[in-house]
């Protein structure tokens, strides 16, 4: 990243508490996950059928599960799933959309056809496409990855589609391609270094929405299996003590809801800053 | 208009054919055979090949597919392995609770979100607008099957002010009054859309407030609360009216954990229980209405739009 980019990144938050707010959630998480057995102050698969369904006390602060497993160590262990379906889901946006909308728009006979499957697979709403993918391919918290990350390829190929027909048209890149420069070359010099930023404030969305969407997953019990601890598996798994235990539902849905938060304030905050020419290609939502 | 909408129908049009290909291909693409996919496992010799033949599954893959949407097109969706029984029949089962929870909850949405949204733009930039943007953007943010647990637990187990799961169609005894069922799942599933329309209407709102029409509006002495109504408002609401296509594929999406997390017996708790049953005829049926549902209201949508504002252009 370029000092600009980084200085650009960087302003955004500059006046803003609640974008502030949201950089110390998503570093909080980051860091609980590389540090979580350090953190942890339990084994989160150790089994106390003793201490089950307790409430939150000193020594087990987000209270104990149906198995007597220590909730705040899970909770803390779970950091690590939600940041691979988020990375996970935003690569895989990234790796196929990036390319894509770029060929596409550099390319339009072949390009057309391409943005039109494109908006084949957009006419499927994005949890039942990824229900269907999970059907063939298997629930694991790689394929949700897949099976989430398919939903946002469209959307993701689209903003960069729309952000490169733009950028071919400005001055700089047109003196450019007269002066006979390759379109390899263009790509990387001018094309790719300006969807940077953009990419980022969608990139932020996605990992949102990715949080959310692997969460209904494991609810539904066709994402990560039930021993790997995940906040949609903790709360799937408490779901049947919701009267006798409330507070286990409370904390992992508590994260669920900082993370996302986290990430779409910072998007938002991200966008502000943006060149309103290319705000405009974002979209105003999701 | 009228090449318009024939344009914009005939590339619908061509986008089904392009998803049912897709939908089709779901089978086959299921590892094992799809006549064992199709007839579950414990199906006998004689019923795979009478199924076999039936299908035509030793023809020719476009030959397969020519079949298959020829009877999807007469409303002969396959039999479902769980029922034993045509699916369209047990989709038609569901079809009462997911139209009635889309409708209220669509209700919801508009009379949350539209008149909100709305407020927040006419003092945009105070503690009011930041605080409700804000609380929107919280909303966006939580999962929904979370909200409705907890709907369960204060509403119906805790208050007891309303029931906490099930549906009885409003066809058998209670009536109308059944819709109280609906009550509690249709709030959770509004809650994240209402926020997504709250959003709009904000943005939109200022948006237009930026036009010189409303400038000149102003300057003629109109007075304030006029130029909001008929001027700011009315122009506002077209991007309202074009999100309607995402809103819908939002609640249908939603609505798969949200009836679940109810226990309400809609199209969507049935997708979720086919997937746990490997009854793949149901989710192909499923997806299939779906997306036809879908495509058809996207293409209601931008015909509309275009009659409310002729200077949008096909792309």
């Amino acid at each position: 990243m370029s000092t600009r980019t980084m200085a650009w990144w960087l302003g955004s938050f500059a006046r803003r508490p609640v974008a502030i707010f949201g950089l110390a959630v998503i570093l909080a998480v980051i860091v609980a996950a590389i540090l979580a057995p350090l953190l942890a102050p339990f084994d989160p698969s150790a089994i106390d059928p003793i201490n089950r369904l307790s409430p939150p006390d000193a020594a087990h602060w987000f209270g104990t599960d149906q198995f007597g497993r220590d909730s705040l160590s899970r909770a803390i262990y779970a950091t690590r799933m939600a940041l691979f379906i988020g990375v996970g889901v935003v690569a895989f946006a990234l790796v196929t959309g990036v390319p894509v909308g770029v060929f596409s728009a550099l390319f339009p006979r072949l390009g057309h056809v391409m943005m039109r499957a494109v908006d084949v697979l957009m006419a499927f709403p994005s949890l039942l496409l990824a229900l269907g993918l999970i059907v063939i391919l298997g629930p694991s918290p790689v394929n949700s990855v897949i099976a989430l990350g398919a939903g946002f390829l469209t959307t993701t190929t689209r903003i960069v589609y729309g952000l490169t027909l733009r950028l071919r048209t400005e001055t700089y890149v047109e003196a450019a391609r007269s002066m006979g420069s390759r379109t390899g070359w263009l790509v990387l010099k001018h094309i790719l270094p300006n969807l940077i930023s953009p990419l980022l404030v969608q990139a932020s969305f996605v990992f949102a929405f990715a949080q959310l969407g692997a969460a209904s997953l494991d609810f539904l019990g066709l994402g990560a299996p039930p021993e790997i601890p995940s906040w949609g598996n903790m709360l799937a798994e408490s779901r049947t003590f919701v009267t006798r235990a409330p507070w286990l539902l409370f904390f992992p849905g508590m994260m669920i809801v900082l993370t996302a938060f986290a990430l779409n304030v910072v998007g938002d905050s991200l966008r502000d800053r943006l060149d309103p020419r290319l705000r405009e290609m974002l979209g105003s939502e999701r | 208009m009228w090449s318009y909408a024939l344009k914009r129908a005939g590339a619908t049009g061509l986008t089904l054919i392009a998803a049912s290909i897709i939908i089709f291909a779901f089978i086959h693409l299921i590892p094992g055979d799809p006549i064992y996919v199709l007839l579950g496992d414990m199906a006998t010799p004689d019923q795979v090949d009478v199924l076999r033949h039936r299908l035509g599954l030793d023809q020719p893959i476009l030959f397969q597919y020519l079949r298959w949407a020829g009877a999807a097109l007469t409303g002969d969706f396959g039999r479902s392995i769980f029922f034993q029984a045509p699916v369209l029949s047990i989709i038609a089962d569901g079809a009462e609770t997911s139209t009635l929870l889309a409708s209220i909850t669509m209700v919801w949405v508009l009379l949350i979100g539209i008149p909100i949204g709305m407020l927040a733009a006419m003092r945009h930039g105070s503690w009011l607008d930041q605080g409700l943007s804000g609380l929107a953007m919280l909303m966006a943010s939580v999962p929904t099957f979370w909200v409705g647990l907890y709907m369960i637990l204060i509403f119906a187990a805790w208050l007891g002010w309303m029931p906490s799961s099930g549906y009885p169609s409003i066809f058998e005894e209670g009536g109308l009054g059944n819709l109280r069922y609906l009550v509690l799942p249709s709030l959770t599933l509004a809650a994240p859309n209402a926020a997504l329309i709250l959003r709009l209407t904000r943005a939109s709102m200022l948006d237009v407030s930026r036009e010189d029409y409303v400038r000149t509006a102003r300057a003629k002495g109109i007075r304030p609360w006029r130029v909001v109504t008929r001027h700011i408002f009315r122009n506002a609401l077209l991007a309202v009216v074009s999100a309607f296509g995402f809103t819908f594929a939002a609640l249908l999406s939603e609505a798969v954990v949200t009836e679940t997390v109810f226990a309400l017996p809609g199209i969507g708790r049935l997708v979720v229980q086919s997937i746990l049953r490997r009854d793949y005829p149901v989710i192909q049926g499923v997806i299939l209405i779906i997306v036809v549902l879908y495509m058809l209201i996207n293409l209601l949508v931008d015909l509309s739009y275009r009659l409310l504002d002729p200077r949008v252009e096909l792309q």
